[in-house]
């Protein structure tokens, strides 16, 4: 734990021999393993190469899942490191979302807004949405499990509350406002344009945008998950009388868990309705929160790639839905009737069967899956 | 002094909703230490089971009301036996959340059926009034609170000499003690669920005999249960029935007074006002007025 047991620079393993470990260093790594570090390059210039390849219409998807992968981390660090259940992961992207949308708004539109750049109105969310999360914590604090549950509930449903009857900040119900407008460092993001030489549309600058960002928060979850505030998240979750023996302050974590969850919440909100562009409170519902949990369960518990890919999965979910209604016509694609269920009903379900599904046959997630996937080449051929 | 008096009373009489709900969250917790997200989905699909039954079959109400309510009881246990009974064991989170993925399903095959239209189950002389003391009740309100009043007390009596509800309450002390005194298990987690489902569809009909009937967004009631048993504390009955009633209460006093005494809350605040009365007692007792205290231990 100390640097004056540990060198600052831990010698790395000896080749061929990757799971070696010879310090805690190396053990807590961010990358600790050779396979690791090539895979991660490989996948993230992927996904610098995918705007390249794929339509605008697809990539938008990609984009806000991107986006929703950093509120997922958030939910994660709170929910699947600290153990602290909150269903109102949606009240938090609504205090970010709409934080930025009034700093970054058109202050000559209906509703206020002051035009601020978005290297102010994007950590300004985050900060507002983790001052929100501060308040909060005192009350889980207090509260274990399931009681935590109901409560953090109820505050999605007083949220939405507060969205709707603010209406010169949000619009109101069925009016809405629009979010902030993207622009950094002299680049507009709204509109297509040229970054660095290449002439990019609207939809692969947005995309690259949101990369960036997610890589950003990535390795900040990541960072927290791996160090001591992450081992005391973990030692709460596991046991919080136990931690507490330890000398881990439990009010200090709770509270440090749900305010470094709404930061992430504050980002992902302002960002994703910032590319979304005009939205309205009704969007903060219990829904909302169930589909990040939903994020989390899928993708995997207490991972930051799991979140990843299960934010991803979510957002992807009702093309997947569309894609597979064309191909079963027993599944109306209008809203009008028709066929056994509707599209839209036909995604709900699917929600429901696969949180159901996961936790059943795979608790862990698709991370879980990787795993096994990565375990059977491990030791293959022999892979029992 | 009488718009007061009238709005306790059709709070007291909402309110039974809440109470009959929040029994039906109690009795799962008691026995399977989960809460069931489930519950709205089950409160949806008896008061509809009601109406298929009195409206499409043509049965009288109150048999409609017995035979859904066997309906109801059986889907509780289905959803038990499918869904929760191969997780027994696992994280009381992953339960709870698996119950939020069956109610979505089930509302889905609800909404399926309800289409646009309300549905309303008829409920014989249901708008006739009664008149006392210059309050007016309708005759359907005051069979709703006979309905509650005699299912609560059924279920005291169930639980104080009945050797199911003997079993059951050795079950919610301790599982594996109660499984080595030859009580299964098993079966009193499948009793659990039926019970909540009828005491749902109890309260599902009721709501769809109301005014508005039985709508698409009318599952949104069964959430403001949850606050009620966070009031009263998650572990016991008559606090289920205190928080439940103390709910539709304020909900009430809310729509009447805050309007004018509290303008700044804005419209519609007596919908969420339940959320605000859970917040402030929680403040003050963190396990609720009657749940038991936590014992913790290394």
């Amino acid at each position: 734990m100390t640097s004056t047991l540990t060198p600052r620079r831990a010698p790395r393993p000896p080749r061929g021999r990757p799971l070696l470990r010879t310090s805690y260093a190396q053990d807590m790594g961010l990358l600790n393993t050779p396979a690791k570090r090539s895979s991660t390059a490989l996948v993230i210039l992927a996904a610098f190469t995918v705007p390249f390849f794929v339509t605008d219409d697809l990539l938008l998807i990609f984009t806000l899942g991107l986006i929703a992968s950093v509120g997922a981390i958030g939910l994660n660090l709170v929910t699947g490191y600290a153990g602290q259940v909150s269903l109102g992961h949606a009240f938090f992207l609504g205090i970010g979302a709409y934080t930025g949308a009034v700093l970054g708004g058109d202050p000559e539109g209906s509703v206020t807004g002051y035009g601020l750049p978005m290297w102010i109105w994007l950590p300004a969310a985050g900060v507002v949405a983790a001052v929100a999360g501060l308040i909060v914590g005192p009350v889980a604090v207090r509260l274990r499990g399931l009681y935590l549950a109901i409560v953090t509930l109820g505050l999605v449903f007083l949220g939405e509350h507060i969205f709707r009857e603010a209406r010169t900040f949000t619009g109101g119900p069925g009016v809405g406002r629009r979010g902030p407008d993207l622009e950094l460092f002299g680049v507009d993001f709204a509109q297509a344009g040229t970054l660095f030489g290449l002439g990019l549309s609207r939809d692969q600058q947005q995309y690259l945008l949101a990369l960036v960002f997610l890589i950003v928060f990535a390795f900040l979850g990541r960072n927290i998950a791996r160090s001591g505030v992450g081992r005391a998240f973990s030692a709460v979750r596991d046991r919080d009388v136990a931690a507490a023996v330890i000398g881990v302050n439990l009010t200090v974590y709770k509270v440090m868990a749900f305010a470094m969850s709404s930061f992430f919440a504050g980002v992902a909100g302002a960002l994703y309705y910032a590319v979304v562009g005009v939205f309205e409170p009704g969007a903060f519902g219990l829904l909302l929160s169930i589909q990040y949990l939903a994020m989390v369960l899928i993708g995997g518990v207490a991972t930051i790639s799991g979140s990843i890919m299960g934010a991803l999965f979510i957002t992807s979910l009702p093309r997947i839905a569309q894609e597979i209604a064309h191909l079963f016509p027993v599944i109306s694609t209008s809203t009008a009737g028709g066929g056994i269920i509707n599209v839209f009903q036909f995604e709900a379900i699917l929600y429901g069967l696969l949180i159901i599904g996961f936790l059943i046959f795979e608790p862990r997630g698709l991370f879980g899956i990787w795993m096994r996937i990565r375990n059977y080449w491990k030791g293959w051929p022999f892979s029992y | 002094m009488n718009t007061f008096a009238q709005a306790v009373l059709n709070g007291f009489s909402q309110g039974a909703i809440y109470a009959l709900l929040a029994l039906g969250y109690v009795m799962i917790y008691k026995a399977t230490h989960v809460i069931s997200f489930a519950q709205p989905a089950l409160m949806v699909c008896g008061g509809l089971f009601s109406y298929h039954l009195t409206t499409q079959v043509g049965l009288p109400f109150w048999p409609g009301l017995l035979l859904a309510m066997i309906l109801g009881a059986l889907l509780g246990m289905a959803v038990e036996r499918l869904a929760l009974r191969p997780m027994v064991g696992k994280p009381v989170f992953t339960l709870a959340i698996i119950t939020i993925g069956v109610d979505i399903v089930l509302r889905i095959g609800a909404n399926r059926y309800m289409g646009a239209n309300p549905r309303i189950v008829t409920f014989p002389n249901g708008s006739r009034q009664y008149e006392v003391f210059g309050l007016s009740i309708t005759h359907q309100r005051v069979a709703l609170i006979a309905v509650t009043a005699i299912t609560v007390v059924a279920l005291v009596m169930f639980f104080r000499y009945a050797k199911a509800g003997l079993a059951m309450r050795a079950t919610a002390l301790n599982q594996e003690t109660a499984l080595a005194q030859g009580i299964r298990v098993g079966a009193i987690f499948a009793l659990a669920w039926a019970i909540a489902g009828g005491l749902a569809t109890i309260a599902g009909t009721f709501v769809a005999a109301g005014s508005a009937g039985m709508e698409q967004n009318t599952w949104i009631i069964a959430l403001k249960a949850l606050p009620a048993i966070i009031i009263g504390g998650l572990d016991s009955l008559p606090g289920a029935v205190i928080g439940g009633l103390a709910v539709g209460i304020v909900e009430s006093l809310t729509a009447v007074y805050q309007p004018n005494v509290a303008p700044f809350l804005g419209a519609n605040f007596a919908l969420v006002a339940p959320y605000a009365l859970m917040f402030l007692v929680l403040l003050v007792r963190p396990y609720g007025l009657f749940g038991t205290r936590e014992v913790e231990r290394v």
